[in-house]
């Protein structure tokens, strides 16, 4: 997974609330055995079918950052919502609330989900709209995003934000703890079921 | 102070625990199908990792396998590579599989119970939203990713933050032709799509009680529909007759019953928070909108957008009105179908097919509507055959297919056209759910069987006029 420190881009405003995952990825483009090239079908049905959508828009065009209403990523657990929005060059999200899996894959594959009440999206929503080349910072080392004038802090737990700034691999993480999980499999009581 | 279900089934599977970090969690049985688990699989053979425990992990082909000709080999090419790719996986990691064409194959969360793999007080994982099915025996059963799906496979464990605990209580007694999916629609209108967010759910009360297995699956089924992260129901008699004499009961049964006994919320335990429902309150239940929480009783119109305080509400009902192609005002009873699907893992088990056959028996599916019946396994398929309910189904002129995910989400050729609309015992009314442009309305199996008759939107009371 790619580090993640700080990252300067321009913002797509997304004023939609409930943006589920089939959404984000319908799930035709799921049937792939690849883990990249799904950029294709991100929000696929609102790319093809409303002109006006944002990401349709030419003054949207090169956003990385996504600003969208609450609970954006429910649904579904279809990882490939996350990869889809990373293949089309997105690094950021920035909603209320998430979908509980899709915030957990997020921060698994490298994706920055940031929560932010809706007062400050609806401000950032705002300001990309005022002029949609403005830049926003996002800086995970301070917990900070700057947008113009404003200056936003937000929460990102200490594990997380550490895993995504060196971009660490979970499961060497939890190999180290190989003598933790014996233990626990020793203790297991025998009348568990087995699958083979 | 007293500890809730979740809480103590978290507790017995903790196999690390550090100030600052997630727990680390022991998973007893990790269920794998063909969508979820490729890149999973592929970041195995990258590191030169084996899979830690195949004999706690098992696959079945489920998502994108045709109902139709399924002794033909796959015809959507993309499709079929991606099955021969879980068979090759599964070859090679050494994982139990059950391919399409097995007597055992089947919906994931379908055959899992049916073997008797689920188990109360088992961790289960799932790269599958609705793993939380699993949690109507007393199990924590979660839906994964597939960086998820790799950690399992890899180490048998997953790094979590504890969750909240809701309780979830359902008084009363359901009404005849009210079933187990009213209740969970009707909580999800209660809550709201993200009203679970960050919770397990914990069903109880009488009416929860009273419920069979296959009810209780359903319940448990769609607690992510309520954004929660699981849904559970304690163990009891009903879990226990289930579950005994199937193939992967345990041997040691009375040790097993022992331990079992004691997956209780304790009296003294506090949930985060808690939810009361009166069941002899709760009617047939639809869905007019575009995702699970935007529901009403059958006997309501469809509501006007303006009425909703929240502007965000407001906004999501116009969107959905706009995609529904439905006015405010109109009665639900009068919006009319022409797709019935009976199936998907919320209600394709043998209890389903017995009620929409019960409403089907000696009536005729209307002229204007196509009415799909999949059972969820080739087990489910077998034991209605048995029954003689494919031949009610088939008198009545529905279709009669094999098992699989089918038209809940139209992975497979079995998908909504451009505008068509259908009533759907499935767990998501999302747009394109079913098919690019269709429109769904989620339902009941019961409704969607007097559904299917009248070719509008109908409870088996409606029958009866």
């Amino acid at each position: 997974m790619e580090k993640f420190r700080q990252h300067t881009g321009q913002v797509a405003p997304l004023r939609r609330s409930n943006v589920d995952t089939d959404q984000i990825i319908p799930a035709v483009y799921l049937k792939r055995v690849t883990r990249t090239g799904f950029e294709d079908g991100l929000f696929a049905a609102w790319r093809s079918q409303e002109p006006d959508f944002v990401l349709n828009r030419p003054e949207y065009a090169g956003a990385s950052i996504l600003v969208a209403g609450s609970d954006f990523g429910i649904g579904s657990s279809r990882e490939h919502a996350v990869w889809a929005l990373l293949d089309y060059g997105f690094r950021v999200v920035i909603c209320p609330r998430y979908g509980d899996i899709f915030r957990g894959n997020s921060l698994k594959a490298g994706l920055l989900t940031v929560v932010l009440d809706q007062p400050v999206v609806e401000s950032l929503w705002q300001y990309a709209e005022d002029d949609p080349a403005a830049e926003v910072t996002v800086d995970l080392d301070a917990r900070t995003i700057l947008a113009g004038d404003l200056r936003i802090a937000f929460d990102l737990d200490d594990y997380a934000r550490w895993r995504l700034m060196e971009g660490l691999d979970d499961i060497s993480v939890t190999q180290r703890h190989e003598h933790d999980i014996t233990a626990f499999e020793a203790a297991r009581p025998q009348w568990l079921p087995r699958t083979a | 102070m007293g500890m809730t279900l979740a809480e103590k089934v978290w507790d017995s599977h903790l196999v690390r625990r550090c100030e600052g970090e997630p727990d680390l969690i022991y998973v007893d049985l990790h269920l794998v199908h063909e969508v979820t688990s490729p890149q999973a699989f592929d970041g195995l053979r990258l590191a030169g990792r084996p899979v830690r425990r195949p004999d706690l992990t098992v696959a079945t082909e489920d998502h994108n396998v045709p109902t139709e000709n399924i002794d033909q080999p796959i015809a959507d090419e993309v499709s079929r590579i991606q099955v021969e790719t879980l068979r090759r996986n599964c070859a090679e990691f050494g994982v139990r599989l059950y391919p399409m064409g097995d007597r055992d194959q089947g919906i994931v969360h379908v055959i899992g119970p049916q073997l008797g793999l689920t188990q109360p007080g088992m961790t289960v994982v799932c790269g599958d939203s609705h793993t939380s099915t699993h949690g109507a025996f007393g199990a924590l059963a979660l839906g994964i990713g597939t960086s998820e799906v790799e950690h399992v496979l890899a180490t048998q464990t997953l790094l979590l933050r504890p969750f909240r605990t809701m309780s979830v209580t359902v008084t009363g007694t359901l009404q005849p032709g009210v079933t187990a999916k009213d209740i969970i629609l009707a909580v999800i209108a209660k809550i709201g799509t993200g009203g679970g967010q960050g919770y397990v759910i914990e069903y109880r009360g009488p009416a929860v009680d009273a419920l069979s297995m296959e009810a209780r699956m359903t319940v448990c089924n769609m607690s992510i529909e309520a954004g929660a992260r699981a849904g559970m129901i304690a163990p009891d008699d009903t879990t226990f007759s289930f579950l005994k004499g199937r193939q992967h009961a345990p041997e040691d049964w009375d040790a097993a019953v022992r331990y079992w006994q004691t997956l209780r919320t304790d009296d003294d335990a506090v949930f985060d928070a808690e939810v009361v429902l009166d069941a002899n309150e709760l009617t047939p239940f639809v869905t007019w909108g575009t995702n699970p929480g935007q529901g009403s009783t059958l006997d309501a119109t469809v509501p006007d957008p303006a009425s909703f305080p929240d502007a965000a509400d407001r906004a999501s009902a116009e969107q959905a009105l706009a995609y529904m192609n439905l006015q405010p005002g109109t009665r639900l009873r009068d919006i009319a179908v022409d797709t019935v699907f009976l199936g998907s893992c919320t209600n394709g088990r043998i209890e389903d097919l017995r009620a929409a056959a019960a409403v089907l028996q000696g009536r005729r599916v209307d002229a204007s509507v196509r009415m799909l019946v999949v059972p969820g396994s080739m087990r489910v398929k077998e034991q209605a055959e048995a029954e003689g309910l494919n031949q009610i189904f088939l008198d009545a002129g529905a279709e009669w297919r094999s098992a699989g995910c089918s038209m809940c989400l139209g992975m497979n050729p079995d998908q909504l056209a451009v505008g068509e609309r259908s009533a759907s015992t499935s767990n998501r009314n999302f747009e394109g759910r079913q098919g690019k442009g269709g429109r769904t309305h989620l339902v009941s199996p019961l409704v969607a069987a007097a559904t299917a008759v009248r070719g509008t939107l109908s409870a088996p009371a409606d029958l009866e006029d």
